[in-house]
């Protein structure tokens, strides 16, 4: 089966590259989505909050999916539902398996990933202690309410103050169970500020900031945990030990973007974002797969995934209808000062943008600062200024192509802290 | 009235049942908890030992030689993973480099095939990730790497086809002597057998004391462990040992035959088999123990740490013999490492003590021996499209980070002896064991459990009896 494009995942950044590509005359899309249904991790997510920027209202996850898969069904893409991608060749050939189609290989010109990200689990940061039932990845946690309908635990302690630990707070507490406390190795949230507001201190749930989970307690199920106070080496201080009965613990402790198919493609990763190396159009290092949401690095909201993911959806169509980028010219984007990394980390000189978003996240939080771009001349070619920036928040800057051509070689975005 | 009891259906006691199922005899094994391969045949290093490491003359030394020579065989007709890889004991200075040569000359006079000591860079070019400090390794080709409660579960599933009873939840709380035989009694219920078999690991102890003798005092030791995500699996190509001291054989570095790196264990005491919690101190020492030998160990990469418990007792030897006061219970205890390399070895040595012990043995006319599992990611295209074909549940990958197929986890939960956790489904077919950990792939095991047991969703559990994962409906309910 051949098809000009064909789209691995049908989440919000599948869903958006695919109305994206259509839009822009690609006649032969294909979306492959491992669950039985679009929509992808909001389904499960029935909070609101969604949609504010893209659609300037408040929708639910399930809703803000709805709009999207209302959108495709006015198009002519294909859908494979329950089906798992095994492989992805460099040639651009998706194996796929299904129960409906067997065994297939989907020949694509051009491919957007659009997989996601999964959480990190107990096992990846080592909370030591003995491992009964009740631990739970706050996702999982938040499929067994929302989907299944099965509440997980009455007393519960949640580690780590990512999102979707946050919003699950407010959720077990409004289904009757009693959220203890929620810890933080980081001095700082990890989550959206809104997020602290409306489901710690709405509630009356404690953040506990420079703090750690430093023994599960428990033989069948969870007992108690014990809770300390971390020193700047993020180690646990002894004598600040604290201990809570509880018989769940939620760990909302990071998300990594799901790459091994990339990997199995020969495509390059960076390790500062776990996602594919991308130029602006959000083309990888295979040229002809593009990638955009959570697989090319962790968002904070959907609807900068909707906008990164239509962007590869045009850009995946510009390629598959023969409109390709060469290499040739090519400006780096380096992250510097106080900066995690960027997205995309290259930008195609002879590509037609008038400007390019550069999108990153700060190490730590900054209070009043300038993020600025130099060249490697040293001379500054862009400054923004910003009040208060947060590792939980993601930011993004708009280069616009008279300052990038003046550059003179790579571009740095570095941070400057206090007020100028 | 059965012939032989098995107390314990670790991998010592399912090598036992599986060695005893070719023989005319009525045997029964009795299991404590929800599931068999659910002690230290769960949490161990997974390697089969070459040998060298057992003073010569002991049974320890002679079972580990034999077992290691065995075990190829027994898992390819059992279809459970093994490779045979060999393993490095590397030495550091002069003393260690100096306790390779004995354990050479053990290994010699244990009979372990083809050993060398190896400098330094000859050990490096096989295995370029060993650390420079290594000055010498001692080399054993027969070393391998096997699927623990695989074997266990492997052999289990072949004895029940070939009429032993395996009662799961019997716990054995009394064991009386009645005319010629046993009563014993348990959690669920009384059986009368003639003969008994102590395959209690860590609990040996216990069961010994029913005989109103102690006979030996348990040391257990807890082991701590980290696994590492598949990307690190191929950091070494061989078992990395250090050299060993009077807590074990150190910490060790070796690819799991699943494709990940194992990195421990730590040696602590322990309060019972149960403790098997880890510690902050117990992983920073394996942490800094395993940067010894090998380079490039990136933590980060761990998917799961764990510990396991190790059966030692005060005999340094294996204890196999009859109880002093029952003689129609053989003890099989105290099986510490590298007990699961001699399993296969000590079923036989304990199968000729219980004919020595009065039970007749004669071979059945027909026994099958022959088991295989489909794992769907190791066929071909062809051999995919063809199964799908035939039944599409196997078109169904419900564990993502594994590709274990919906049809591989019905098949696990039909099996012989069935699974009722969802780890019970892991260990079996493999579902969750990857860098997710079962956050993606346990509600949908879930959900094929409720469906196939016909129970719900509260009753499933995440493995043994207690670990309860759901506790009620939210106020909107259940779905439909």
């Amino acid at each position: 089966m051949k098809y000009d494009l064909v789209i691995i995942g049908g989440g919000p950044a599948g869903l958006s590259a695919a109305n994206a590509a259509w839009e822009d005359g690609c006649r032969s899309i294909c979306i492959v989505e491992r669950d039985r249904e679009l929509g992808g991790i909001l389904n499960q997510c029935i909070h609101n909050g969604f949609g504010l920027h893209y659609f300037k209202e408040e929708l639910t996850g399930p809703e803000y999916a709805g709009r999207f898969i209302e959108m495709l069904r006015t198009t002519g893409v294909d859908v494979r539902l329950d089906a798992m991608v095994l492989e992805i060749t460099e040639e651009k050939n998706v194996h796929i398996v299904s129960s409906a189609g067997g065994y297939e290989i989907l020949e694509a010109d051009a491919v957007v990933l659009a997989m996601g990200c999964r959480e990190r689990t107990r096992g990846a940061i080592a909370i030591p202690g003995t491992r009964p039932a009740g631990v739970f990845t706050a996702g999982t946690a938040q499929r067994y309410l929302n989907m299944e309908g099965y509440m997980v635990g009455r007393r519960v302690v949640i580690l780590g103050s990512g999102d979707i630990g946050l919003i699950m707070a407010r959720r077990m507490t409004l289904e009757g169970a009693k959220v203890l406390a929620c810890v933080e190795v980081m001095p700082y949230s990890g989550g959206l500020t809104r997020n602290i507001v409306q489901c710690l201190n709405d509630f009356d749930i404690p953040l506990y900031l420079s703090h750690t989970i430093t023994d599960i307690q428990g033989k069948d199920r969870v007992e108690r945990v014990v809770v300390a106070e971390v020193g700047p080496d993020r180690r646990p201080i002894p004598g600040t030990e604290m201990t809570f009965d509880c018989d769940t613990v939620l760990l909302s402790v990071g998300l990594i973007p799901e790459n091994e198919l990339s990997r199995s493609a020969g495509i390059q990763i960076d390790a500062r974002t776990n996602g594919p190396v991308v130029y602006e159009n959000m083309e990888t290092s295979l040229p002809g797969v593009f990638a955009c949401g959570n697989v090319l690095h962790v968002h904070d909201l959907v609807d900068f995934v909707t906008a990164e993911a239509a962007r590869a959806g045009k850009s995946a169509a510009a390629y598959a209808a023969g409109k390709k980028l060469d290499a040739a010219q090519v400006l780096d984007i380096h992250n510097g000062n106080l900066v995690g990394y960027t997205v995309p980390q290259h930008v195609h000189m002879d590509a037609p943008f008038n400007a390019v978003d550069v999108f990153f996240r700060v190490r730590a939080v900054c209070g009043e600062s300038r993020i600025v771009v130099t060249d490697e001349a040293g001379a500054q070619i862009a400054s923004f200024r910003r009040e208060r920036m947060a590792p939980g928040e993601m930011e993004n800057i708009k280069l616009p192509r008279v300052l990038l051509e003046k550059a003179q070689g790579a571009v740095t975005v570095s941070i400057e802290e206090g007020a100028k | 009235m059965y012939d032989v009891t098995i107390i314990g259906c670790g991998v010592v006691g399912a090598s036992l049942a599986y060695t005893l199922s070719q023989y005319d005899l009525k045997v029964l094994v009795l299991e404590r908890e929800n599931d068999i391969a659910m002690g230290t045949t769960k949490a161990n290093s997974a390697i089969v030992h070459a040998g060298y490491d057992p003073e010569p003359g002991t049974l320890i030394a002679e079972l580990n030689v034999r077992g290691s020579a065995m075990m190829e065989d027994l898992c390819r007709s059992l279809d459970v993973k093994y490779k045979r890889i060999g393993s490095f004991v590397l030495a550091f200075d002069e003393e260690s480099r100096r306790h390779l040569d004995k354990l050479y000359d053990n290994g010699v006079k244990n009979g372990v095939p083809d050993m060398r000591i190896l400098t330094g860079d000859e050990a490096r070019a096989m295995d370029p990730n060993l650390s420079q400090e290594a000055c010498a390794a001692l080399y054993a080709p027969s070393a391998a790497i096997i699927d623990p409660w695989g074997l266990c579960i492997a052999q289990a599933e072949v004895a029940v086809r070939n009429g032993v009873t395996v009662k799961l939840r019997s716990q054995v709380t009394g064991l009386e002597t009645r005319g010629d035989g046993l009563l014993l009694h348990t959690t669920s219920g009384d059986y009368e057998t003639r003969y008994a078999v102590n395959c209690a690991g860590g609990w040996g102890h216990e069961i010994c004391a029913l005989t109103g003798e102690s006979e030996w005092e348990a040391k257990p030791s807890r082991g701590e462990y980290y696994l590492l995500d598949k990307s690190s699996g191929d950091l070494v190509k061989h078992v990395i040992f250090q050299c060993p001291t009077a807590a074990g054989k150190g910490v060790l570095v070796a690819p799991t035959v699943h494709g990940n790196l194992i990195v421990g264990p730590s040696a602590d005491p322990a309060e019972s088999p149960y403790s098997r919690e880890t510690t902050l101190a117990g992983l920073d020492a394996v942490a800094a123990a395993s940067r010894k030998s090998v380079n490039g160990i990136d933590l980060r990469q761990s998917i799961r740490n764990f510990a396991g418990v190790r059966a030692i007792t005060s005999d340094p030897d294996f204890i196999i013999r009859p109880a002093k006061a029952c003689a129609r219970l053989l003890h099989v205890a105290g099986i510490k490492s590298p007990g699961l390399s001699a399993a296969p070895a000590i079923a036989e040595y304990a199968r000729d003590r219980l004919a020595d012990m009065g039970v007749a043995l004669h071979k059945k006319a027909e026994w099958d021996g022959a088991r295989t599992q489909v794992r769907f990611k190791e066929l071909s295209q062809a051999e995919k499209a063809e199964l799908i074909a035939r039944n599409p549940r196997y078109g169904r990958v419900i564990c993502r980070c594994e590709t274990i197929t919906e049809g591989e986890i019905v098949a696990a939960i039909h099996s012989p002896i069935p699974p009722c956790s969802i780890d019970g489904v892991k260990r079996r077919a493999g579902a969750g064991m990857g860098r997710c950990q079962g956050g993606f792939c346990g509600p949908r095991v879930l959900d094929i459990l409720t469906r196939e047991l016909g129970q719900s969703p509260l009753d499933i559990l995440q493995d043994g009896d207690g670990t309860t994962l759901l506790i009620g409906e939210t106020k909107g309910g259940a779905k439909a």
